[in-house]
């Protein structure tokens, strides 16, 4: 039955976006929120709000209990989690089910048979998509280990099964690194997660981050292309893309396919992500892992296919079928999205919240922001440093990159300091324009420039 | 003997303990000498540090594990 009353259980630009979608929809919006963003934009807009708890996410945005406590209070049939927070949560999942509430995702069961990275590789290998050679299950013993660095050779990465989100990687170079880092690793696996799991992956050096976004609707999934995040620090996306750049279309059909293949295999519901490590060098990609939610840069492939993933979401959790055929998705143009975040480049990304004191924001052509800030709010300290998404579209990737430098010109952002002034100097950089990059070349790139982010 | 406040640093969370499973750093009644760690401000997921710019007696801590603190907010009284 199609949603009537929807709650968004999330904050800041995304809580902000579901509201966009589900009004177009005719859907009513009960904004959730704690005592912290009592005056936020996303309350205001909505057609209700209901506060949840204190301003630390652990006592609102992620208490389960009180969410879904607060969906039953307002008349909800729905509960949108965004990304982050409970987004990737199999219990807050079941929880809603149990409560009789639409969870705008997919089931607790697939959430959680793609948080385990072990089971995820494992479905990934049953659906043909290929995955970064390494253990085949989770190993305990360093014996184990040796046996696996026969098909994966040096470098090596050392990683938690019950890990995710580039937590508690070690990489191991040769021999001995292996025997110092593998107790490391195995004493913090069993500290942070309780679970002293691991396993071994081979290392692919000046690998891309290529991630192809899928959509289902618990029977059928189609695929509406790829995206490329390899502008990264510390695992943490910055600038993202579609399409990617240089992608050979049939190496492009083969990734796509394979995301479709294994988003199948497990009845995928909703929006989705397949992530993979691209090796330009070789054409070689290998599955990373899936998310199973909304995703930050999710706008740059709306901006290309034209096709709302947010409303396509919803009509899906309201029982709908899939709203498109693979043969109605085809991209146009070329579009960039980077992240406006709360920190000081000049001080190694300290997050640093406080009153936005002005600001003026960049429009025209093929400009899109996707912000919750206005001038005079109080930015918490309580909850991430993201401040807004600005995306620039062109008919290629050179009037895009010409729109995202304009864009960022007319942008300013007065009272706190911001990765603006970085994404100026990235635009304009050489290795930047040739998309000459990887996952690890922002890192030492920012040790050399430092001069210019000051 | 002089009481003096040991003032958050930062505006966010104020957590006792290193993790959730290991003891508070302090608790009420400890000695207390410049540079010790009273306890951790979360600011948007980055964990910094409190240390005490003070030498005594940790008297009693005026906020709880969790709280919202904001900058220059007292987080415990010393006797020095």
């Amino acid at each position: 039955m199609a949603i009537r009353t929807l709650l968004v259980a999330n904050r800041g630009e995304i809580a902000l976006r579901i509201q966009r979608a589900a009004r177009e929809l005719g859907i009513r919006v009960v904004q959730a929120h704690s005592a912290a963003d009592r005056d936020s934009l996303p309350v205001k807009l909505a057609d209700a709000a209901i506060e949840i708890g204190p301003p630390p996410a652990r006592k609102s945005y992620l208490a389960i209990p009180a969410i879904v406590e607060a969906a039953k209070k307002v008349g909800a049939d729905a509960v949108h989690p965004g990304y982050g927070f409970l987004a990737e949560n199999g219990e807050f999942a079941d929880a809603c089910e149990v409560a009789g509430l639409a969870f705008v995702g997919p089931t607790g069961d697939t959430i959680r048979a793609m948080g385990d990275k072990v089971e995820a590789r494992r479905l990934a290998a049953e659906a043909g998509v290929p995955t970064v050679p390494g253990s085949a299950g989770r190993i305990h013993e360093l014996e184990e280990a040796r046996e696996v660095l026969a098909c994966t050779g040096f470098p090596v990465m050392i990683k938690a099964a019950a890990g995710g989100g580039g937590r508690g990687i070690r990489i191991a170079r040769d021999e001995e690194g292996l025997a110092r880092l593998w107790p490391q690793a195995r004493a913090e696996a069993l500290a942070a997660f309780g679970d002293g799991g691991l396993y071994l992956e081979k290392r692919i050096e000046r690998a891309r981050h290529l991630e192809v976004q899928v959509l289902g609707d618990g029977r059928r999934v189609i695929h509406l292309f790829e995206r490329d995040c390899s502008l990264q620090r510390r695992r943490q996306k910055l600038w993202e893309e579609a399409p990617a750049v240089r992608l050979d279309p049939e190496l492009r059909e083969r990734l796509c396919a394979a995301a479709v293949r294994l988003a199948e295999r497990v009845h995928y519901r909703g929006a989705g992500t397949v992530e993979f490590l691209f090796d330009e060098a070789t054409g070689d990609y290998y599955f990373l892992e899936m998310n199973t939610r909304i995703q930050v840069e999710h706008p740059v492939t709306e901006e290309i296919t034209g096709i709302d993933l947010v409303k396509a979401m919803l009509e899906i959790a309201g029982g709908a079928p899939l709203p498109f055929r693979q043969e109605e998705i085809a991209p146009r143009g070329h579009a960039i999205e980077v992240r406006i975040n709360a920190e000081d480049p000049a001080r190694d990304f300290a997050p640093q919240p406080g009153r936005i004191a002005s600001l003026e924001l960049p429009g025209g052509p093929g400009v899109r922001l996707d912000t919750a800030l206005c001038a005079g709010y109080e930015v918490p300290p309580f909850y991430d440093s993201l401040l807004m998404k600005l995306i620039a579209r062109g008919r290629d990737r050179e009037e895009a990159l010409a729109r995202l430098e304009r864009a960022l010109a007319e942008l300013a952002i007065g009272g706190i300091p911001t990765t603006v002034g970085l994404h100026r100097t990235l635009v304009r950089a050489p290795e930047v324009r040739a998309w000459d990059v990887h996952t690890a070349w922002l890192e030492p790139w920012l040790d050399t420039n430092r001069r210019l982010l000051a | 003997m002089a009481k003096k406040d040991i003032l958050s640093p930062l505006p966010g969370t104020f957590y006792r303990r290193p993790a959730p499973d290991q003891p508070p750093y302090k608790s009420d009644g400890d000695p207390i000498a410049v540079g010790d760690v009273v306890g951790l401000v979360e600011v948007m997921k980055s964990f910094n540090e409190v240390k005490s710019e003070v030498a005594g007696t940790l008297v009693r801590f005026l906020v709880e594990n969790e709280d919202a603190v904001m900058a220059g907010q007292p987080l415990a009284e010393v006797e020095g």
